[in-house]
């Protein structure tokens, strides 16, 4: 077969069960094709020989019982991997070799799914291009110079690119649906606390949240109910009954009460994702499902909101970078000098505008009038969705409120690149899940994306709406494989 | 400096000072592992072989709560008499040093697990209470070792992440007696609950002293300074001692004190400046994201409550009316919790016909100054309480002397012996037939007449003569009570 990779993960999965495909057979092309891809700088760290090693491991003794037998997965390199160097796209981490493994990537070689490599992304996932990570900006696989997006922007041209079939990346204000929109392809970021953060490098505590990234709905459902788990080790997993979200997959979603939320047409939105939006809307009623106006007050809060909690968490949580322990470390005349060159040094400007714009917020005399506003803000914006869905039982939006950029063009202006996450910010604030699907293409020929709000825990409604509408869709992914020489 | 009663006042000139004095004492939580790791806790062990991942703040590691520290730190609460929260929330204090791996320490600040409460002190001239107001918990740093390299310094992160329970009193404490016996108190509260161990050479208690003066009398309190990390009672002591006078020297000279840190030199004996109030840190506490509210019901407090050991002012209480104690004996035997269950045992095993005041004699008497000497605790005590009663009863009933005993129970501190037996081998038991006395004195009135005469004649000083002749005759063995008794009638 020549066209592995163009295959899903559906179908690789069945490929493999039915012996059509050896798990090295697949690893291979995955292997060759990303090989040939250096141009899209998907990878920070590759691990293509113990790959091969593991596929035919895999296929002297297939345990074709697995959700994911033999199947190579590159993964966002943000999750630590045991033995595999682990950067954070950080080079404050460059030499950071963890001797443990992430909850999730264990979930997924549980599985039968073995590792490709890491996937370049923006420096502690802070950025919305993927224009801050030390090893360099991500191409997206749909036009040369454009960003994928990001944090995720590694895992998300990976995907669109072809170079893995599938793959988790990380979200917290946005970070796999912005991605998954500017690439066309399908990302769920799931409810908080339904994927374990044990061993993912923290960015925001209380956003944070793992999740799948894949070419259509089946797959990004069966990922999730791999990575999916409650977990002791992370005191806010959630122990609630977890779908079979991929054998629970249905079109069927008559009578779905979907609300569309006023306040996410802003101003000075472009046309095209005004009509997008419209166009959902029809899609929605063609599926059997009907639309409801709905009001989301605090929606235009959402973003300051945002931008006090994220940095204040991340303020906090990336102080144990100080060269003490463990990854880079700069010559120093005595500790404070030491401290003060290792993180100048070691943290690029945007890591660096996040911490101070944190340790602002959090300081005395500031905490009050910044985080503790934030936070009860973060109450009411909740308290929203909450009354939303007392009427409804999804919302539908844009994914983003613009098509993919060009690399370079927003990196002199941080608040135009906040602006990206205007319509998947509310979501991480919530705790909701949340899933990107392409939906269509702007002017220029670049996809755009819907996004699906649902209650929390209810990932299993947003996926099967999610799958009704991508057959309604037909969404057809413009990747010319300008990269390839 | 004058003591009137326990008024503890600094005298300068026409002026009167009095110490205001609150502490924050850091207990280290009796627990198997650490606060928010499952690493091992002990004492002594090889530097850095008693960390985790997450105790190292590797990238990706989460704290996960141990709920032994937390019963832990409630059955504190509740030996304080205090108020326990049902919502409690552990908060980030941010800030940077090499013996701290987060880069913060996870305590609590705005929400406590535990509110007011109170602790009683038996002072000389009467019971005093001092208010607690909070207690927390908090994870232990590292530790920075500077002095075995000149140019590097060394961590070692055993203790790092090991739970701590800060216990804050209010400023309730007025002399360097009372911290002692707060301390004191205190030490032997968490030992009868078994929630610290109160080892302070080993660092499990340490506290931070606040000081402040003021004239006698006034009602506004001074500016404090805060001596950090005192870990001896003694050292307290001195550094309050020397404080106190410090600021009072200050306000003589007309100088003003600054609210800072300071730092007591066990060397020089005196306090010296660590940081001004304007360099404090700004320690940007925050609700820590990765753990949520601590709730505890009703139900997890009340099953802590139903299994709380009577505890030393309920014990004291006991012993006074069980026992008829006077107080001061049954302070002695209640403040620690080892003391009083050897007390307990003793009185156990004495039986029916016992004698309480004996016991506590021996008991405080020979027993604390052999332990005293060798440098025991009574839990490694050479005579078991068994014998120790054995022996009591001995006494009471008449079959060895006061001094006999003494003679018996220094053979019985080479491997525990029974004194039944040592009586019987070496044939000590108390002569107490009547007869046999008679006999005896008989003979040493007729050996010594003309004292005898002198001693009718009213020198009366002679009768411990024919009391020490007749013990002597007996070989110590005759009853002295009989010896006294016989004498008396023979004599007159």
């Amino acid at each position: 077969m020549s066209d592995i990779t163009k295959q899903s993960l559906t179908e690789l999965v069945e490929n493999i069960k039915n012996k059509k495909l050896s798990s090295t057979e697949v690893t291979k092309a995955f292997i060759e094709r990303s090989k040939k891809s250096k141009e899209l700088n998907a990878y920070i760290t590759d691990d293509f020989t113990s790959a091969l090693d593991k596929a035919k491991k895999f296929d002297q003794k297939p345990n074709l019982d697995l959700k994911l037998p033999g199947i190579p997965m590159a993964v966002k390199d943000l999750f630590c991997t045991k033995d595999v160097k682990t950067t954070a796209g950080s080079k404050i981490l460059n030499n950071f070799i963890p001797t443990y493994e992430s909850t999730v990537t264990q979930n997924i070689w549980n599985e039968g799914a073995i590792l490709l490599g890491k996937l370049n992304c923006d420096e502690f996932a802070m950025g919305s291009s993927n224009e801050t990570s030390f090893f360099g900006n991500v191409q997206n696989p749909i036009d040369k110079n454009l960003v994928p997006g990001g944090s995720s922007g590694g895992s998300a041209s990976a995907v669109a690119g072809q170079l893995t079939p599938i793959t988790i990346g990380t979200d917290t204000g946005g970070s796999i649906r912005q991605p998954a929109s500017f690439t066309g392809i399908v990302g769920l970021k799931p409810t908080y606390g339904s994927c374990s953060r044990y061993g993912i490098v923290a960015f925001a505590s209380s956003l944070d949240q793992a999740g799948p990234m894949a070419q259509n709905v089946k797959d990004c459902a069966l990922l999730q109910e791999v990575i999916s788990t409650y977990d002791t080790k992370d005191s806010t997993s959630i122990d609630f009954k977890r779908n079979q979200y991929s054998k629970e997959l249905t079109k069927n979603i008559k009578g779905k009460k979907i609300g569309i939320p006023k306040e996410y047409r802003i101003d000075g939105m472009p046309k095209e994702i005004e009509d997008l939006w419209q166009k959902g809307v029809q899609y929605i009623k063609d599926c059997g499902a009907e639309t409801v106006d709905i009001s989301l007050p605090h929606t235009s809060y959402a973003l300051p909101t945002y931008y006090i909690v994220a940095p204040a968490e991340a303020s906090s949580n990336l102080a144990r970078y100080d060269g003490v322990k463990y990854g880079f470390r700069a010559k120093g005349e005595n500790l404070i000098d030491m401290y003060e060159k290792t993180r100048s040094e070691g943290f690029g400007a945007e890591v660096q505008r996040r911490i101070m714009i944190g340790t602002y917020v959090l300081s005395s005399g500031y905490y009050d009038a910044y985080y503790l506003k934030a936070q009860k803000v973060r109450k009411l914006i909740k308290n929203d969705f909450d009354d939303a869905y007392k009427k409804v039982d999804a919302i539908l939006t844009p994914s983003t409120p613009s098509s993919a950029f060009k690399i370079g063009e927003k990196t002199d202006d941080p608040v135009s690149m906040y602006l990206n996450d205007i319509f998947t910010v509310p979501v991480n604030l919530a705790g909701l899940p949340g899933i990107s699907i392409p939906a269509g293409h702007d002017s220029k020929g670049y996809p755009l994306g819907l996004q699906i709000i649902g209650k929390a825990f209810d990932e299993q409604n947003i996926l099967n709406i999610a799958f009704a509408m991508e057959e309604k869709i037909n969404f057809k992914n413009k990747v010319t494989d300008w990269w390839i020489k | 400096m004058s003591k009137k009663n326990s008024e503890y006042l600094i005298n300068r000139k026409d002026n009167q000072y009095e110490v205001v004095i609150g502490l924050e004492v850091h207990a280290q939580v009796l627990s198997e592992s650490k606060l928010f790791s499952t690493s091992a806790t002990k004492f002594g062990a090889e530097p850095n072989t008693q960390v985790s991942l997450v105790d190292a703040a590797f990238p990706g590691m989460l704290p996960v709560i141990n709920e032994f520290c937390v019963k832990q730190a409630i059955k504190t609460g509740i030996g304080l008499n205090a108020k326990i929260n049902k919502r409690s929330v552990f908060d980030r204090k941010n800030y940077f040093y090499a013996d701290l791996p987060q880069g913060y320490q996870i305590s609590q600040f705005k929400d406590p697990i535990v509110g007011e409460g109170k602790v009683i002190l038996d002072m000389p001239d009467g019971q005093k209470v001092v208010g607690i107001e909070r207690l927390h918990l908090e994870q232990d740093a590292g530790k920075s070792i500077h002095d075995l390299d000149p140019q590097n310094t060394f961590v070692d992160l055993n203790r790092s992440g090991v739970a701590l329970m800060e216990i804050v009193s209010k400023p309730d404490l007025r002399s360097p007696d009372e911290v002692s016996a707060y301390i004191k108190k205190l030490r032997s509260i968490m030992r009868y609950l078994g929630t610290c161990d109160g080892n302070m050479q080993e660092g499990s208690l340490r506290a931070d002293v606040n000081v402040s003066v003021r004239a006698k009398g006034s009602k506004e309190f001074g500016t404090r300074c805060e001596i950090k990390n005192v870990n001896s009672i003694k050292f307290m002591q001195m550094a309050i001692e020397y404080e106190a006078n410090r600021q009072v020297d200050l306000i003589e000279e007309g100088k003003s004190i600054d609210q800072e840190t300071r730092l007591f030199d066990t060397k020089k004996n005196e306090t010296r400046s660590m940081r001004s109030k304007e360099d404090a840190h700004d320690y940007r506490y925050f609700p820590d994201p990765d753990l949520l509210p601590l709730e505890i019901s009703d139900e997890f407090i009340n099953e802590l409550k139903n299994n709380i050991p009577e505890l030393p002012d309920d014990k004291k209480k006991r012993f006074i009316d069980e026992f008829k104690l006077s107080p001061y004996e049954a302070t002695i035997l209640v403040s620690d919790i080892d003391t009083a269950k050897y007390f307990e045992e003793v009185v156990a095993k004495m039986g029916k016909n016992k004698d309480m005041k004996l016991a506590v004699n021996w008991i405080t008497g020979e027993l604390f100054a052999v332990l005293n000497n060798k440098n025991l605790e009574i839990s490694q005590s050479p005579v078991s309480a068994k014998n120790l009663a054995i022996l009591v009863n001995l006494i009471k009933n008449g079959t060895i002397s006061g001094k006999i005993a003494k003679t018996i129970f220094e053979l019985m501190l080479d491997g525990d012996k029974d004194p039944q037996k040592i009586v019987e081998e070496k044939g000590l038991k108390q002569q107490s037939d009547p007869k046999a006395i008679e006999a005896l004195i008989d003979k040493i009135i007729n050996d010594n007449r003309e004292k005898a005469i002198e001693y009718k004649q009213g020198k009366e000083k002679l009768f411990g003569f024919f009391v020490g002749q007749a013990m002597k005759a007996s070989g110590g063995k005759a009853n002295p009570q009989l010896i006294n008794e016989i004498l008396k009638k023979k004599l007159q």
